[in-house]
């Protein structure tokens, strides 16, 4: 088992009789990773169990190797901002994330250095010295994060990290995501905001009802839903002409014409044929093509084909 | 240091923090000021009113009524209800703030964490009640002046303070020790704080093998000063023989010690679910 992956073996978890995830095999490399799902699809479920705060029913968990039955190995190397909305009270921003470094150990200089660098990471520098408590929802939420990465964890996992923060907040959120993703660490982010994931992640992870119904990258996921029709736009000088042409192939299924009447959104069940299709029609009729683009390999239409429902916002 | 005593130097000095000095805690500070207060009136009201009493108010009168006081009062409601509100908000208090999770992802062992709580919550109730414990004791005769300061330093005065502290220390240790794994077990500690509670105070009535099975018993065997049951109450009381200090100290600190290491190895297992 490499030492550098997340990995669930045949992974099940229940509440009494109520399921949380089912049979789970999963192997997450480093980089950005989303879960998404709806609610009760198993997102926390999942996160829980490899930071090790539950335990699976049954099969095994590894993270960089390591069992999360032992937290005073893992917790060195993983970071998780879980969803509850609450800070220990009764500490300021900076005592919250200074004494709790103190629990990995550091020396009390450590501490502080970590602390400071934290908190400029997630510009919470001009208030650290005020009670948690009196922070703003979103300043609650800068703060935990801040926590979770004090120690510089190579897991980061992240529980609906950007609830309550400002687009600003959430920018800068992201590119902090982004960074720890391209220098080798593992960033595990669930959200229910699918255009969020799509500006994140490098892999995704699809959960429904306990079970995971796609992983992978985001185009690699929607390559392999066969069953559903590809959707291509198509921007030229005459749609009209082109739809005509494409629509004596058997595997061309629907074709619409935008409002401007330079785009023509295609429906295909095969889309390598219809690449080649194409090629070849633009050859022979001389048509100017502005641009070509899969219409739906996005994790909203990814989400909607797998799992149903509204993609916006679940 | 060690790694593990930079960890749990760590937990203690936070949760003194948080322990110590949160606003939630008045009721144990008022609940540990009480006997204070009561001596103290005592001391006043007795200093306006020793004339008329004349000789018949000894300064062995006082002795028994702080034992009474300490006895029935001091250790058995105080210190009881301190310790719980001390040591089940420990973990149960974390729960209900759904704060246990940051503990949880710290690279330390959980018994670590269990011993460093524990630590913390014992330091203040140590300060709080063997504090307290001292200062009654030093207020409740105060009236009687230079007699009491006589009776302190060359009288058996010193002796009996220092076994209400070491009582009230046991009592922090044994009772912490029980509240903690109320705690960490259950979801509401009042209940088995309700039944600890009655079978403490139903001791005296117990057969003497149940008994035994009591914190309280081995405390009131270590009392300096015995309190007369009054009637009608006596005749309902069994007798039995009290506990040897060498077996009472030594049982106590065994039986606090099983549960800590009960509840440190309940606390490897323990999962977090705030009931979402």
């Amino acid at each position: 088992m490499s030492e550098s992956l997340i990995s669930f073996a045949n992974v099940s978890r229940f509440y009494g009789e109520v399921l949380g995830i089912n049979k789970v095999n999963l192997t997450i490399p480093p980089g950005v990773t989303s879960l998404v799902g709806p609610n009760g699809s198993g997102k926390t479920t999942l996160m829980n169990l490899m930071t090790g705060l539950i335990r699976p029913t049954q099969g095994e968990i590894k993270v960089l190797g390591i069992s999360p039955e032992h937290p005073e190995q893992l917790c060195k190397f993983i970071g998780y901002c879980a969803q509850f909305d609450s800070c220990p009270k009764g500490l300021t921003g900076h005592q919250f994330i200074y004494w709790f470094l103190r629990m990995h150990a550091f020396t009390p200089e450590e501490c502080q250095r970590r602390t400071a660098t934290a908190l400029e990471r997630v510009s919470m520098t001009a208030a650290a010295h005020r009670p948690v408590g009196a922070y703003s929802k979103g300043m609650r939420q800068r703060i935990k994060l801040a926590q979770s990465i004090a120690h510089e964890p190579k897991v980061l996992v992240l529980d609906e990290p950007l609830n309550g923060l400002d687009p600003m907040a959430r920018a800068e959120t992201i590119a902090l995501f982004r960074e720890w993703g391209q220098n080798g660490r593992h960033v595990i982010v669930s959200s229910h905001i699918l255009h969020e994931v799509d500006q994140i992640s490098d892999q995704v992870i699809l959960l429904s009802q306990g079970y995971v119904v796609a992983e992978g990258e985001i185009k690699g996921v929607r390559d392999e839903v066969k069953e559903q029709p590809m959707q291509i736009l198509v921007r030229c000088n005459d749609p009209r002409e082109l739809a005509a042409r494409l629509f004596q192939q058997d595997h061309m299924v629907e074709a619409k014409i935008s409002r401007d009447r330079k785009g023509l959104l295609l429906r295909t069940s095969d889309a390598d044929s219809f690449y080649l299709l194409l090629n070849k029609v633009v050859l022979e009729s001389g048509l100017e093509v502005e641009s070509i683009a899969p219409a739906d390999d996005d994790v909203n239409s990814v989400y909607q084909y797998l799992i149903g429902g509204d993609g916006g916002a679940v | 240091m060690q790694l593990w005593s930079r960890q749990i130097a760590a937990v203690l000095r936070l949760e003194m923090k948080k322990t110590f000095f949160s606003k939630r805690s008045w009721w144990i500070y008022c609940l540990a000021a009480m006997p204070v207060v009561i001596t103290v009136l005592h001391w006043i009201i007795m200093s306006r009113v020793r004339n008329g009493f004349g000789d018949r108010h000894r300064l062995g009168d006082d002795s028994i009524i702080f034992a009474g006081l300490f006895q029935f009062f001091y250790l058995r409601a105080v210190i009881f209800f301190g310790c719980m509100g001390i040591f089940s908000n420990l973990f149960r208090g974390e729960m209900l703030e759904k704060t246990l999770h940051y503990y949880f992802l710290t690279p330390m062992r959980r018994e670590l964490l269990v011993i460093g709580k524990y630590l913390a919550g014992l330091s203040v109730a140590l300060v709080l009640f063997v504090g307290s414990t001292s200062l009654a004791f030093l207020t409740i005769a105060r009236h009687f002046g230079s007699a009491w300061t006589d009776y302190l330093y060359h009288g058996p005065g010193m002796s009996q303070l220092g076994s209400y502290v070491l009582v009230a220390t046991l009592a922090c240790v044994g009772y912490g020790a029980v509240f903690l794994m109320c705690g960490l077990f259950f979801r509401n500690p009042m209940i088995p704080a309700a039944v600890v509670f009655v079978w403490e105070n139903l001791n005296p009535f117990l057969p003497s093998v149940l008994k035994k099975i009591s914190v309280i018993f081995y405390l009131r065997s270590l009392c300096p000063v015995e309190v007369p049951v009054p009637p009608p109450f006596s005749v309902m009381v069994i007798d039995a023989d009290p506990t040897p200090m060498w077996l009472a100290v030594p049982g106590l600190l065994l039986l606090s010690m099983i549960l800590l290491a009960y509840t440190a190895m309940s606390a490897r297992q323990t999962e977090i679910n705030y009931g979402e």
